[in-house]
């Protein structure tokens, strides 16, 4: 009894050992991966301005749209409502987002870079989670600034604040985006292990992206069946879902349901992805190498 | 032990054959014509701890793949392997942490940063206690000549400040085993002299098992006691550099000093004349006929001094590969298969 309580604490002990020297490790990983971003700071900077032209085009679209109909709402939305909605997409996407995951993997397969990951003791999908982490810190440190002023010059198209309880659940469904941006991405990135280019697959990818994640219009202005459509997809958690839940659209239990399928996704995309991983890495070294 | 034990190790690769012109690529949408390709074809060999081992061979002979199968990047066809006790294509952390692969034209250091950042990110990975990694690093820095490249970004590094930092990187965790794989591939005399004089005392220090394939024969002459030669998928030769002069070396440079007025105009009669600049005559003469074909020129020409030589290890070498070349194609007449699938 002795012995094993004596064992038990031993295997606790290296555990605990072994969780410490890793996060040490995730941690130095993340902070050079920071200092890379930081390198081509001049093309950063632009390039996370530039983003915000497409919100002022769209503000402007809908603009005209509601100026020609003379009406007050669309399929229940205000002008009020678009451009808030908008902006919020704009959020949820600066989470889920990836651009060059995919890409990137995909270029690491074919010019052999992997082979990196097979001789030393670290995992790609890990280093590649904390690039991502260190990319997305980095962007909002420079975009934080511009995203507060226009938040607050377009402040007059929210409805107000959301209470506590809902900007909690907001904050986790845009980190739950996060996740499941970077773990879909990722497993599309991978399937460079049996084809080398995935061009065209990224791009279809990035179509239905573009129309079922709520980036083009709220998706609950789509009629049936499609609406039926995007509830089944993972692609509404990326965009859609956390603007709905700071609007309040979603609310109670319809709000739990919501987090915990988006959750779900996360988990399946993760287990899908290690899942691909370990297949690619063996096709890798049974063809390739 | 040995450090390195191989029995039978073979690795088949199965690639998509193309045909020429437009008609064939489109038939190839449909049907597709497979070749294997026998990249090492049951090999076999051990390394005890502390030897310099180098694989010569020509280009697709099969070098590479055996660096890449020990190292555990691609999984054997059959046969078996053991590194430190450690079956390679398992890819266990505790083997990882052992071997290190170093290879001429692939880049591991992070292109942007200072090489120092990326030998701070290999103390963690390979979990070196910081004290040990300041010794190691500053020890490295030192015998190599870059303590003040450490803070460079690495895209601003010479091609062979660049392999230098590689190197380091590499061997911070003090790996037992090294795998090189071209570690000079294109570097100036220079710099392929600093890292050979490198390797030379670093392993003469440590006593590390290091293997490596290179393609300058000086690189091979001034390292490796041993050489393992492979061609078209099999050891051909393991042995001494000298071993494949004697084994493959199929002729002799022989040189003749004439005395004054000889005449060196019949002297294609001894062999292929391959240099003549009266009084001096350079034959290329065959192997087993050297004491005869010697004492005939002495008879028929007034000599001043005669010399015999090992022709140059490049050249032997070369013959060598064409030898084996020809003798493999004769025992199995292709080393390609081809399939439909």
């Amino acid at each position: 009894m002795m012995f094993s309580s004596i064992s038990l604490t031993g295997k606790l002990h290296a555990g605990l050992e072994e969780l410490q020297a890793r996060a040490s490790t995730w941690w130095v990983m993340l902070q050079i991966s920071i200092q890379e971003r930081f390198v081509y700071r001049g093309d950063f900077v632009l390039g996370t301005l530039m983003r915000f032209l497409p919100i002022v085009t769209q503000i402007f679209l809908w603009g005209a749209i509601f100026h020609a109909n003379a009406r007050e709402t669309i399929a229940g939305y205000t002008y009020h409502n678009f451009v808030a909605y908008y902006l919020l997409t704009m959020v949820s996407r600066a989470f889920s987002s990836m651009p060059g995951l995919a890409s990137g993997i995909a270029r690491q397969v074919r010019e052999g870079e992997v082979k990196k990951y097979l001789i030393q003791p670290v995992d790609m999908i890990t280093v590649l989670l904390l690039a991502r982490v260190a990319h997305k810190l980095v962007y909002y440190f420079v975009a934080a600034l511009p995203f507060a002023a226009v938040f607050y010059i377009c402040r007059h198209y929210f409805p107000g604040w959301p209470d506590p309880e809902v900007m909690a659940a907001y904050i986790l469904s845009l980190i739950l985006a996060f996740l499941l941006g970077f773990f879909l991405e990722a497993t599309l990135g991978l399937i460079s292990f049996w084809f080398l280019e995935v061009t065209s697959l990224l791009f279809v990818y990035m179509l239905f992206n573009f129309f079922f994640s709520g980036h083009m219009f709220p998706l609950d202005m789509l009629p049936e069946p499609w609406l039926t459509l995007v509830n089944f997809l993972p692609l509404k958690y990326l965009a859609y879902f956390p603007a709905a839940v700071f609007l309040g659209k979603v609310q109670g239990g319809e709000l739990v349901m919501g987090l915990s399928v988006q959750a779900g996704w996360v988990v399946f995309f993760i287990i899908l992805c290690r899942w691909t991983y370990a297949r690619g890495i063996d096709q890798y070294s049974a063809y390739g190498g | 032990m040995a450090v390195i034990e191989v029995r039978n190790l073979s690795k088949t690769y199965r690639v998509y054959q193309k045909s020429e012109g437009l008609w064939a690529a489109f038939r190839g949408l449909f049907r597709r014509r497979w070749r294997e390709v026998h990249a090492v074809r049951g090999i076999s060999f051990e390394v005890e701890q502390g030897e310099f081992v180098a694989f010569l061979g020509p280009n697709g002979a099969g070098k590479t793949t055996t660096l890449k199968l020990l190292s555990g990047v691609i999984t054997p066809t059959s046969g078996e392997a053991r590194v430190l006790g450690h079956v390679p294509w398992r890819r266990e952390n505790a083997y990882r942490r052992r071997f290190a692969l170093v290879m001429g034209q692939k880049n591991q250091l992070w292109w942007d940063l200072p090489a120092l950042e990326s030998f701070r990110l290999h103390q963690h990975i390979y979990r070196i206690p910081p004290g040990e990694y300041e010794r190691t690093r500053d020890e490295l820095a030192e015998m190599l000549g870059v303590r003040e490249l450490l803070g460079r970004p690495v895209r601003e590094l010479s091609l062979g400040e660049r392999m230098k930092m590689e190197l380091m990187a590499a061997l911070l965790h003090k790996p037992e085993v090294l795998f090189l794989d071209e570690p000079t591939i294109g570097l100036d005399v220079v710099a392929q002299h600093t890292i050979q004089n490198f390797l030379r005392e670093y392993q003469r220090q440590r006593r590390l098992t290091i293997l490596l394939t290179s393609h300058y024969m000086k690189d091979v002459a001034a390292l490796c006691q041993r050489v393992i030669v492979i061609a078209q998928g099999r050891i051909v030769h393991d042995g001494s550099l000298e071993g494949i002069v004697e084994r493959f070396g199929r002729s002799k440079i022989l040189t003749v000093q004439l005395a004054d007025g000889q005449s060196s105009r019949d002297f294609h009669r001894y062999g292929k004349v391959v240099e003549c600049q009266p009084p001096r005559v350079k034959l290329r003469v065959p192997r087993q006929g050297v004491p005869e074909l010697v004492a005939a020129i002495l008879q028929n020409h007034a000599v001043e001094d005669v010399s015999v030589e090992d022709p140059p290890l490049e050249e032997v070498i070369a013959e060598m590969f064409s030898c084996v070349q020809q003798q493999t194609s004769q025992e199995s007449p292709s080393p390609v298969s081809t399939s439909s699938a």
